[in-house]
């Protein structure tokens, strides 16, 4: 089920350092939400405070608030691994767990969290990995490690074990930015399917990968070395790529800056 | 040939030139050894390690002179430095190899079925017979239970320093295991004997022997674990958080399985290490000739303490039985570490397609 983000007010702190200051955005179900801008803007650290994996890295805080359709992530009382299990995530490199096989991979967030019923366990492995475009490829060796798939393919692996625990939102971050073209391909097509059913939101230093993926755009920058990220503007990807509003967004997406 | 000018009509090319064949290092080495050998006869000195360094030098000389006569400067530096490192891994493989000949050949005159069976009781100790039963009885009930001490405690404080540990606790913690690693053995029995033996009025016993060797693994096990934790990516963390799954079973599903091999080896090496002390042992389990399979009640004897003890007594037959007994001890760790590396091998991460 598919749930809208409101967030408003949003500041995150590495110690000291403040990486991203009042960030306030809508991110609406059932689309797809593309995050562009200089590296080092804080694009990763607004989409790590989605599903509170931002307080993961030691030093990690955030104030503002994270509104989940009607619930505030940030909370107090709210327990982070019960939003991490309603808001999934990909990371940029392929990271299946090198001991497990494939099956093992996709069945992890289930298995790992106890709550399934066995019977099910096979069936939700297959929808997922035919949810991620990689059932007919691995079909015949489920039980094989999962390490030993292609780049593209552990990718493919990764979505599937994402929505194998049936999040609300998916949160995608450079899920490309290490696959040749032809995955890049594979993965873009699967989000085209994946809106249907999920929040997504991604990451991504392409901005074709953004003009062709998403449904709204936001545009992040930083005024300069050390200064926290900003978010510039956000709105339909067709405007953002024809008519931004904002002279910077324009000056970024025609590569005419610094 | 200055170097400024280039002489076209004796160099055709400034990629090829002269080259040694692939067979001269070994030459060299021979040449040299037979050099060594000959100036070694003539001078009249009886002992192979003089012959040996003279060789060695001659080699290293040699193969300097040669490469620079034929090849030119920068390859003679190369093939040096090839040739000390080769020299080095033979002046440390020698003393190891001699060392597990010289055990063999001594130890198998008395090592058989019998010498494993039986324990001292009651043999004339100048006289050939007995065995070490006794002691290999002590040495693996003591090394087993100092191992089922020091592994978990190691393993939850090495998992507190990577996982958790933040903050001056964990400095502390690093720093006195540290302090812990240069411990020498007999503080570590002294330790024991004063706190066990001589305060809460403990009798000697294998488990005092077993604490103290605890003691002493401990801090290998914690080091060599926390290695293992820290290479583990993050990412295979993060990966899991991500799915929802809390801190404690990411640690025990996911991280723990991942380095499993590595923290295999690392135990095992720590009890490799703890099987061979004697100080502790001396002290606080204080020797036996008879068998006694209780460890917490009663002296009992182990392989290190056995060979001392034989070897003191100074007559042929306990020479035999000593010698046997390293024999022992060294396939004890040896078995120990294949062991380890089977596992390893077999809990290693898979990428077979």
């Amino acid at each position: 089920m598919a749930k809208r983000i409101d967030i408003s007010g949003l500041t995150a702190y590495y110690g000291s350092h403040k990486a991203i200051e009042d960030i306030s955005m809508t991110v609406e179900p059932r689309s797809v939400t593309a995050f562009i801008g200089p590296s080092g803007c804080g694009k990763s650290t607004f989409l790590r405070t989605l599903n509170r994996m931002h307080e993961v890295t030691p030093g990690g805080r955030v104030e503002g608030k994270v509104m989940l359709d009607d619930e505030n992530l940030y909370a107090s009382g709210v327990d982070p691994v019960s939003v991490r299990r309603t808001v999934g995530m990909v990371f940029q490199r392929p990271n299946p767990f090198p001991t497990m096989s494939i099956f093992e991979n996709v069945a992890a967030g289930l298995k790992l969290n106890g709550s399934y019923k066995k019977s099910e366990l096979s069936d939700i492995v297959e929808k997922s990995l035919k949810g991620a475009n990689l059932w007919n490829e691995v079909k015949d060796r489920l039980n094989k490690p999962g390490a030993g798939l292609s780049g593209g393919q552990q990718q493919r692996l990764c979505i599937a074990r994402a929505i194998a625990v049936a999040p609300d939102v998916l949160l995608m971050d450079e899920p490309c930015s290490a696959l040749d073209p032809i995955s890049t391909l594979a993965i873009e097509d699967l989000i085209g399917e994946l809106k249907e059913r999920f929040t997504i939101v991604i990451v991504t230093h392409n901005m074709q990968q953004a003009a062709r993926v998403s449904d709204r755009t936001a545009f992040f920058n930083l005024a300069g070395v050390g200064q926290p990220g900003k978010l510039i503007e956000i709105d339909e990807t067709e405007r953002i790529f024809s008519n931004p509003s904002v002279q910077a967004t324009e000056d970024y997406i025609s590569g005419r800056f610094g | 040939m200055s170097d400024t000018t280039i002489d076209t009509t004796t160099r055709a090319s400034t990629l090829q030139q002269a080259r040694l064949p692939r067979w001269a290092p070994l030459g060299l080495a021979a040449a040299a050894v037979a050099a060594g050998v000959g100036i070694g006869t003539a001078a009249g000195m009886g002992n192979p390690f003089q012959m040996g360094l003279i060789a060695a030098l001659l080699f290293v000389v040699l193969s300097y002179g040669v490469t620079a006569a034929v090849e030119g400067g920068r390859q003679a530096k190369n093939q040096m430095a090839t040739s000390l490192v080769w020299l080095c891994f033979l002046i440390a493989v020698v003393p190891l190899l001699s060392l597990i000949w010289e055990t063999i050949n001594r130890g198998k005159t008395v090592l058989d079925g019998y010498f494993l069976s039986h324990s001292m009781d009651g043999v004339q100790t100048i006289l050939p017979g007995g065995g070490a039963y006794h002691a290999i009885l002590g040495t693996l009930e003591q090394v087993g239970i100092a191992t089922l001490i020091a592994a978990p405690i190691g393993l939850l404080t090495a998992i507190y320093l990577v996982e958790y540990g933040r903050g001056r606790l964990a400095k502390t913690v690093t720093f006195f295991v540290d302090v812990m690693t240069g411990i020498p053995s007999i503080v570590a029995g002294l330790f024991i004997l004063s706190f066990w033996i001589i305060i809460l009025g403990f009798g000697y016993s294998g488990f005092a022997g077993a604490m103290a060797l605890a003691i002493l693994m401990m801090p290998i096990v914690v080091r060599s674990t926390e290695e293992m934790l820290k290479l583990v990516p993050d990412e295979l963390r993060e990966a899991s958080l991500a799915l929802g799954v809390p801190k404690w079973r990411t640690i025990l599903k996911v991280v723990l399985p991942t380095s499993i091999g590595g923290i295999t080896t690392g135990v095992m090496l720590a009890v490799a290490r703890i099987a061979g002390e004697s100080a502790p042992i001396v002290l606080l389990v204080f020797g036996s000739q008879a068998i006694n399979p209780s460890p917490f009640e009663g002296a009992q004897s182990s392989l290190p303490y056995y060979i001392y003890e034989q070897w003191q007594l100074g007559n042929e037959a306990s020479f035999d039985r000593a010698w046997a007994a390293a024999l022992v001890l060294i396939a004890f760790v040896m078995i120990l570490n294949l062991v380890a590396r089977g596992i390893a091998r077999w809990k290693a991460p898979k990428t077979g397609r």
